[in-house]
């Protein structure tokens, strides 16, 4: 399985150094995405709506206000999270599209802690329940990473089959085993956890709103992600296994183990955001509907986006997601104002991902005809 | 339970595998030649949907199961189109990009739905198509000959594969291509055109895929495909790109879906574990994968885009 | 940036006071919310909820906001909270899974009025009310038809997975067959979904080839048992809503929630100044469940009398059907 390869590798990473380049390289992924907006503004307007007021709303809601920013931020933790688990995995070239499940393996075994220690005061429970969300997601994560390093089963397949698994083990046990008593004596048998303990509650930043704590942890991930790939021999290992297994087994480096590791640490990413859900969710419990979404809100996938828009870069990535946080937040203000099927962002959201992943051709085109040097790799 | 009965049930569990495998197969064909080529799409369930409600509609308008199969193929051919031009002319990022062919599907084919139908109603699906002679065969005819025209086509769609890919030129030219590009192109093979046609027809498959989904089940629904053009691009790895392991794949799949069901049914697994029983198709494809898969090797240039000398 | 914020503002309230809605608004009606998971004209629970305010309108001055298709848990709590913030009266939660977060979002809105369902747990907060179908009722009464009809002796349910509303529904309806048959063949399939309706129907296949020759199902993947149903032409009894247009030539009945019987009552209480703390349910007694037959389908009298028989007596106490 040499050659999941390059592909993530020759995704073209972030332009800097002279200004003409920045301004380029902001300037056309920027005409992209309003080029994807237009085309909203039509399906907007054959739906009945106005698009300009209709995409006021959407700003307004997301960006518009200290609330608003508030909400894009929460919602924004789980993509960034999973975003910069991506990152890392992609750079060790193995693809996950198992954040899903991960998730979801994170969240649980967070749950399970916090029932079993309600009396654990805050400050020590609090770490407690985010590193059972990185071990739960990261044993999943782990999985999918030594079946490929070990056995040659593919991770894509490996991580789409264990979202599945992850589903229906929560079905099971938000259903039996974790259930709400109170829900089997009522005999309503809703599949959800009682209220966790108040004292696994994410703390509230900003009085009467709704920015926790886990906004901090997702921003110190990123940071901590970054230092990883870059700043440890850790990082460096993961790189080379990613950029040239070969040579990296030449010089001593166990692919096997870098590979398992990368999926692991991407893995214990996407469970700490599945913590982060559950404890700085308004319910402050787990439930599910049946499916995953329900519980992720499909961040499992949209963090893979996020990640590679933002060139696979960790710090990158965190305007990437508030970009579609911010998306999501306006998405759901719309639908309420003006009563437009929230479908309609979900596909305009794809129209955005296809028009600025297809941009980066002009992009390259015209920064090659300024003459201006282009760098491989390594955009620190 | 008297053998007759038990024979009765076997033949229907495994008739049921059958047609729970074809969707998949469907897909899976279409993505295992794309991904021969050269070019991975995750966007297989978006163009699903799609083709999907494409069909639906237009069966709902026409009352004729043909139009829709051919309107879902031809979507299928469009979005081939746009992704490989995005793909191999403008070289954009295949992971990336198909994620956003998922997310585009996914939505639009809600919004449609909701805009030109809103509530759901049924469309007559195909009658089976009893085969003659072999469907009177006993115990056999019942399981494979008793089905509706789309499981002939997805299973004969199998030989035909395996024949192109690996009796033709053409074949030879993909599978070369998704190998060594610039050893193919020195030799005269156009890289894009063969890449152009493989993305299209395997688009068109997928297309196909979700419009006999729909005309099967005779509804349409928001995200019908329940993440099955996921399922399929797993399959993709599992039959290792090739027709026969592909169908190979689907079928395993299908049938311990189809397995899982009847215990459910019989009460074989009690009601307190049927969650834990679902999980049943995902773990046993990892685990029989487990046991294939070390001599597995995928083509060389996947994901890579072709540039002439660069 | 500040000016162009002025004048957009400015411009929003100019359309705002010419609009229509605004002239609504300004007088005394009603303004209820619904945030709800599936599609608002799903022939199944979403639509349920929308039909029963759509019914109390005729009387009602009642401007209706609906956010529907909010799978996402987290989403549905983001618009419980904005629709009370933005004053709405009424705010509706239709789904079980979204009550942990009304707990929550609840107390901080002391003047709104909450109602969600379906459950049986109004978290002792004086502004919340909760609603509960009695499923297992009509459940039974199916049952107890579909034991009638069978000349197999066997009957076929096909469950998402075995919780809430769909649990109370299957249990019943297993309940009455065996009532009306002890020797009946009731097997029931909890698919492990809500959403995959290719499973669901080769799950109704499964049915029909163990020797089912009357099936039912609950949740909104059922539409694809249905499908499969008709096409063996296999009876089917629907529930949550009228499921005869989806198949007219095999659907003999349905269970019908009629949700306006208690919202009536939740609206009767806020014009005396009671925004909750009480839970209600809707069953045959109070005619917020009813048995709609299809007049298309030939059922037999028998049948129809056994089911009218049950009907009355659990409305008069002698059948108990639930754990209650």
């Amino acid at each position: 399985m040499t050659a999941l390869l390059i592909s993530f590798f020759s995704y073209r990473f972030h332009v800097k150094t002279t200004k003409t380049k920045s301004f380029i390289g902001l300037i056309i992924p920027l005409c992209a995405v309003l080029l994807a907006l237009a085309i909203g503004a039509i399906m907007l307007l054959s739906l009945g709506a106005n698009p300009i007021s209709g995409y006021a709303t959407m700003f307004g809601a997301a960006f518009g206000s200290v609330e608003g920013f508030s909400e894009t931020a929460v919602k924004s933790i789980p993509l960034l999270l999973v975003g910069v688990g991506i990152c890392i995995a992609f750079r060790a070239n193995v693809i996950n599209i198992g954040g899903e499940g991960q998730m979801v393996m994170g969240a649980l075994l967070a749950t399970a802690i916090a029932l079993a220690f309600p009396d654990i005061p805050s400050l020590l429970l609090i770490p407690m329940v985010l590193l059972a969300g990185a071990v739960g997601g990261a044993f999943w994560g782990a999985i999918a990473g030594a079946l490929k390093a070990y056995f040659n089963v593919s991770e894509i397949l490996s991580t789409i089959m264990l979202n599945i698994v992850a589903v229906q083990f929560m079905n099971f046990l938000l259903r039996g085993p974790m259930i709400d008593p109170a829900e089997i004596a009522r005999g309503t048998g809703i599949p959800q956890t009682m209220r966790l303990t108040e004292n696994a509650d994410l703390p509230i930043l900003i009085e009467g709103m709704r920015m926790h704590l886990g906004v901090v942890v997702a921003l110190f991930v990123a940071v901590a992600a970054y230092i990883l790939l870059w700043r440890t021999a850790m990082g460096f290992r993961l790189r080379s296994v990613g950029y040239n297994p070969h040579a990296s087994r030449y010089a001593g480096i166990s692919v096997p183990k870098n590979v398992t590791s990368a999926l692991a640490f991407s893995g214990a990413m996407a469970g700490i955001a599945g913590a982060i859900l559950v404890f700085g969710s308004e319910s402050h419990r787990m439930v599910t509907d049946g499916g995953s979404t329900g519980f992720t809100g499909s961040a499992g996938f949209n963090g893979i986006v996020v990640a590679l828009l933002a060139g696979l870069h960790p710090l990158w990535s965190i305007p990437s997601a508030l970009l579609f946080g911010g998306m999501l937040v306006g998405a759901n203000a719309l639908q309420r104002a003006a009563q437009v099927p929230s479908a309609l962002i979900i596909a305009l959201n794809g129209l955005i991902v296809v028009f600025v992943v297809s941009s980066e051709y002009f992009k390259q085109r015209t920064l090659q005809a300024g003459r201006v040097e282009q760098e491989e790799d390594d955009d620190e | 339970m008297s053998d007759s009965f038990a024979v009765m049930i076997i033949v229907a569990t495994i008739a049921s595998g059958i047609r729970l495998a074809t969707p998949f197969l469907l897909a899976s064909l279409g993505e295992a030649l794309g991904q021969r080529s050269g070019v991975l799409n995750l966007g297989v369930d978006g163009v699903m949907l799609l083709g999907a409600f494409g069909a639906y509609y237009t069966v709902l308008q026409s009352n004729n199961l043909y139009y829709g199969l051919l309107v879902g193929i031809a979507i299928g051919l469009l979005i081939g189109v746009f992704y490989a031009f995005i793909t191999l002319n403008l070289q954009a990022e295949q992971g990336v990009s198909g994620i956003g062919i998922y997310l585009f599907g996914l939505g639009m084919s809600d919004l449609l739905f909701q805009k030109f139908v809103g509530t759901p109603r049924p469309i007559l699906p195909f009658m089976p198509l009893d085969i003659p002679v072999l469907s009177g065969l006993p115990v056999v005819g019942e399981m494979l000959f008793q089905h509706s025209i789309i499981v002939y086509i997805a299973f004969g769609l199998v030989p035909v594969m395996s024949f192109v890919l690996y009796r033709t030129t053409y074949g030879l030219n993909i599978r070369a291509i998704g190998e060594n590009p610039e050893a193919a192109d020195s030799l005269g093979v156009s890289v894009m055109a063969t890449r152009y046609s493989a993305i299209i027809i395997g688009n068109g498959l997928a297309g196909l895929a979700g419009a006999a989904l729909a005309i099967e089940l005779g509804i349409f629904q928001q995200n019908l495909t329940n993440a099955m053009g996921f399922i399929a691009i797993a399959l993709v790895y599992f039959g290792a790109w090739s027709p026969k392991g592909v169908m190979i794949g689907s079928l395993v799949f299908g049938l311990v879906q189809a397995i899982v069901l009847q215990c459910k049914t019989f009460g074989v697994i009690p009601r307190s574990a049927s969650d834990l029983a679902a999980m049943a198709p995902a773990i046993i494809t990892i685990l029989a994968l487990v046991v294939v898969a070390k001599r597995f090797k995928q083509p060389s240039a996947l994901t890579k885009p072709y540039v002439r000398g660069g | 940036m500040k000016k162009f914020n002025l004048s957009l503002s400015a411009l929003l309230l100019a359309l705002f006071l010419l609009s229509p809605s605004a002239l609504l608004a300004s007088g005394k009606a009603l303004r209820v919310a619904i945030i709800a998971p599936s599609a608002q004209n799903d022939l199944a629970f979403t639509q349920s909820i929308v039909d029963g305010i759509n019914a109390i309108k005729k009387d009602r001055d009642i401007e209706l906001a609906i956010t529907d298709g909010t799978f996402v848990v987290e989403d549905a709590a983001a618009a419980i909270r904005d629709y009370a913030k933005k004053g709405y009266d009424l705010v509706i939660a239709h789904g079980s899974q979204y009550g942990g977060s009304l707990k929550e979002i609840a107390p901080d809105f002391p003047d709104t009025a909450f109602a969600w369902g379906t459950s049986a747990d109004t978290f002792g907060l004086p502004n919340v009310s909760s609603y509960e179908a009695a499923s297992d009722q009509g459940g039974y009464v199916m049952g107890v038809m579909a034991a009638a009809m069978s000349k197999k002796g066997g009957v076929g349910v096909i469950g998402p997975i075995e919780v809430g509303d769909a649990k109370l529904y299957v249990d019943g309806f297993v309940m009455g067959a065996k009532a009306q048959n002890p020797k009946i063949r009731a097997k029931v399939n909890y698919i492990g979904s809500f959403s995959d309706v290719a499973l669901a129907a080769e799950a109704a296949r499964a049915h029909m080839a163990a020797g089912a020759d009357v099936l039912t199902g609950t949740a909104q993947m059922v539409v694809g048992a249905i499908g499969a149903a008709r096409a063996k032409r296999v009876a089917w009894f629907g529930t949550q809503a009228n499921q005869t247009e989806l198949a007219p030539e095999i659907v003999v009945a349905s269970q019908v929630y009629k949700w306006e019987v208690i919202l009536k009552k939740i609206i009767a209480d806020m014009d005396n100044g009671v925004k909750g703390g009480k839970m209600y349910d809707i069953n045959l007694a109070n005619n917020g469940i009813v048995i709609e037959f299809n007049d298309a389908y030939k059922l037999d009298p028998a049948v129809k009398e056994a089911g009218m028989k049950a009907i009355a007596g659990i409305k008069d106490g002698s059948i108990v059907t639930s754990h209650k």
